[in-house]
């Protein structure tokens, strides 16, 4: 699957694009197939996110799985500092992280 | 230590106010990315993997406690409780909020802080020897001289825009604590056959993807020639550095495809013409600079303490280092704790850190490229009492210059350019030596992690250095022996083929017993390895 990623302008924060606006969980990510140009156009252009890139994913049982490791970190937070990943971290725990 | 005057405190407060309509001018849309990233970032804003990033400059590492004080609040009040000491001597905060960042900015002005040009291809902050002022072994303080290139290269207008960025090191002792010949420009401050006080030039030097040692372009520059000379230095880098590439457009490229040579004569011709234009700033400037740096009034007292606790022997042992005066140390405050994230500290420590500093240090600390702090002036008879407070703090890890003492970059857990973590790697080196109890055996050794190539985490200079990469999208590790950035600089080589995250720890393990079997009398990690040279160890780890 084909998912869009970028930091929230004011905040910094990953968000992931939902399908309707941007998400922190990853696990809200959907596959934007083709339309992944023009929605990252149109997001861009409506300055709500910084730097929004698509990036390949794989949408398992227990969630999606961003396909590489810088993505994955980003998803739940730094793997030293657990105490400061995100709300919606992972409740199966971080193996799939690294 | 350096107070602002009128003008410095006008400048930082205009600069504070013109990102706060920058800032908001991109939180309204009117600006886009492209065209506010360079404007953040002349800031010391970065955006990184979790969020955006505040390099805050702390100038040759030097704080008082109301700035440390200050630095723990912001800590508190806009970060999630603590920031990351650098290997530039400079706070990171991690968690910053667009909508912030200017009044972050206003309360780091108020104790005479800022964080302008810690980012961009201009003059960064310029860094010195953390125990200046204290050391034994000194020529003199060279902090007034790096202040006044301080003063120079801010705002300078013709280096705001350089080929890449630039970074300076001002050192006055043959020991080099400062890894100034790893800068691109690195100054010591000597005295000449004459007896004169003036500056040796040390230009091209630098880590990231091309290591380079400085050569040595001028033996001795006279002190009132000495911004001078820099200007010329820089003016040869402006014309000539590469802006068509950005990994070859380092000073350190230019020099050595130039040849020092030839460099150094174009730096030669350049610096005639500007001794005519009079750019060099009156003595009396670096006159009225140098009192800001006068010595604190030491008085004389007990020169050893009670070695009856062992855990206090050990850390002063370790933890400090002698001082001009016989009756003081400099004493080193770890934010090495085992299996903790170098560099790391909270905001309570922050401000527990500046309250010592007050209490036992004439309100001094400063910030070492080793992402440790010292309390520069330590009575001896406050000793036992600095290390109980420390203890209770979780700062009390008698670990300096040890295995433990582990350089790491943020890595792949904080750094939007790394290809690997590195504070996982440091963690688990510390924990696994401290737990078998081998960190004393070990003696000197100076290990330096890096998540990527630009080598932040100061790999090519550590006796062992550790380089992560991206090995078809999985963390890989390469091993170097044989660097140190201090004054018998080297830069490590590479063992071999690299290891995972386990396979690097148990790595380190085998290359310290190859050590430990092979050393002699006296011998560090270090010099072992330049004696026996890399052929044991790599039988060791590859077979």
């Amino acid at each position: 699957m084909r998912i869009l990623t970028g930091n929230d302008l004011k905040t910094g924060e990953v968000v992931w694009w939902n399908g309707q606006t941007w998400s922190l969980s990853v696990h809200d990510a959907v596959d934007v197939g083709d339309a992944a140009d023009q929605i990252l156009a149109t997001e861009e252009a409506a300055r709500r996110v910084n730097v929004p890139y698509a990036l390949e994913a794989s949408q398992t049982e227990d969630g999606v799985r961003p396909a590489h490791i810088k993505d994955r970190v980003r998803a739940l937070g730094p793997t030293v500092r657990r105490d400061l990943a995100v709300p919606t971290a992972d409740k199966t725990g971080w193996d799939w992280v690294i | 230590m350096y107070k602002y005057d009128s003008y410095d405190q006008a400048m930082v407060d205009a600069r504070v106010e013109e990102f706060r309509d920058q800032a908001q001018r991109r939180l309204d849309g009117k600006l886009t990315e492209d065209q506010f990233k360079p404007l953040r970032l002349m800031n010391g804003l970065y955006l990184q993997l979790h969020a955006y990033m505040l390099r805050v400059a702390i100038p040759y590492g030097t704080l008082n406690s109301r700035q440390m004080i200050a630095l723990g609040d912001i800590a508190d009040k806009y970060d999630r409780g603590y920031g990351h000491f650098t290997t530039r001597q400079n706070l990171q905060y991690n968690w910053i909020k667009l909508e912030d960042a200017a009044d972050i900015l206003a309360d780091l002005s108020k104790v005479e802080m800022h964080a302008i040009q810690t980012s961009g291809n201009c003059i960064r902050n310029i860094s010195s020897d953390h125990f200046a002022g204290a050391a034994h072994d000194e020529l003199i303080d060279p902090r007034p001289y790096a202040e006044l290139l301080r003063q120079w290269s801010s705002f300078h207008p013709e280096f705001t825009y350089l080929p890449r960025k630039f970074k300076i090191a001002v050192i006055a002792a043959d020991t080099d604590r400062a890894a100034m010949r790893l800068h691109d420009i690195g100054i010591q401050i000597v005295r000449n056959d004459a007896g004169e006080i003036g500056a040796s030039f040390y230009v091209g030097g630098g880590m990231g993807r091309t290591p380079m040692i400085a050569p040595q372009i001028r033996d001795f520059v006279p002190l009132d020639q000495l911004v001078t000379y820099a200007e010329a230095c820089l003016r040869v880098y402006n014309r000539y550095g590469r802006r068509d590439n950005k990994y070859k457009a380092r000073i350190k490229i230019l020099v050595h495809e130039m040849g020092a040579e030839e460099y150094t004569r174009q730096v030669e011709e350049e610096f005639a013409h500007l001794l005519e234009q009079g750019v060099e700033p009156p003595l009396a400037e670096l006159e009225r600079i140098k009192p800001f740096f006068a010595d604190p009034a030491f008085e004389d007292g007990p020169k050893s303490v009670d070695r009856s606790d062992p855990d206090f022997a050990l850390w002063v042992d370790r933890n400090t280092v002698r001082h001009k005066h016989d009756s003081y140390v400099s004493a080193v405050i770890s934010l090495k704790p085992v299996g903790g994230i170098p560099g790391d500290a909270t905001g309570d420590q922050m401000r527990l850190m500046a309250k010592l500093a007050k209490q036992y240090s004439f309100d001094e600390l400063r910030v070492m490229h080793t992402q440790n702090i010292v309390l520069p002036h330590v009575r001896i008879a406050d000793l036992h009492a600095l290390w109980t407070e420390l203890e209770a703090a979780d700062l009390g890890a008698p670990n300096l210059d040890t295995i433990e003492d582990i350089i790491a970059c943020p890595g792949l857990d904080y750094c939007a350019l790394a290809n690997a973590r590195s504070i996982t790697v440091a963690q688990r080196i510390s924990e696994n030596f401290a737990k078998k109890n081998r960190t004393e055996e070990l003696g000197q050794l100076k290990l330096k992690i890096s998540g990527c190539i630009n080598a932040c985490g100061h790999h090519h200079a550590g006796h062992i250095g550790i380089l992560g990469v991206d090995k078809k999208g999985t963390e890989n590790y390469q091993l170097s022996l044989g660097g140190s950035e201090a004054e018998d600089v080297s830069l490590a080589k590479i063992t071999g083929p690299g290891f995972d995250e386990d396979g690097v720890v148990g790595a380190v393990e085998t290359v310290t017993d190859v050590y430990l079997e092979q050393r002699e009398e006296g011998e560090r990690f270090l010099d072992t390895y330049r004696r026996i040279g890399m052929t044991p160890f790599k039988e060791a780890l590859y077979g």
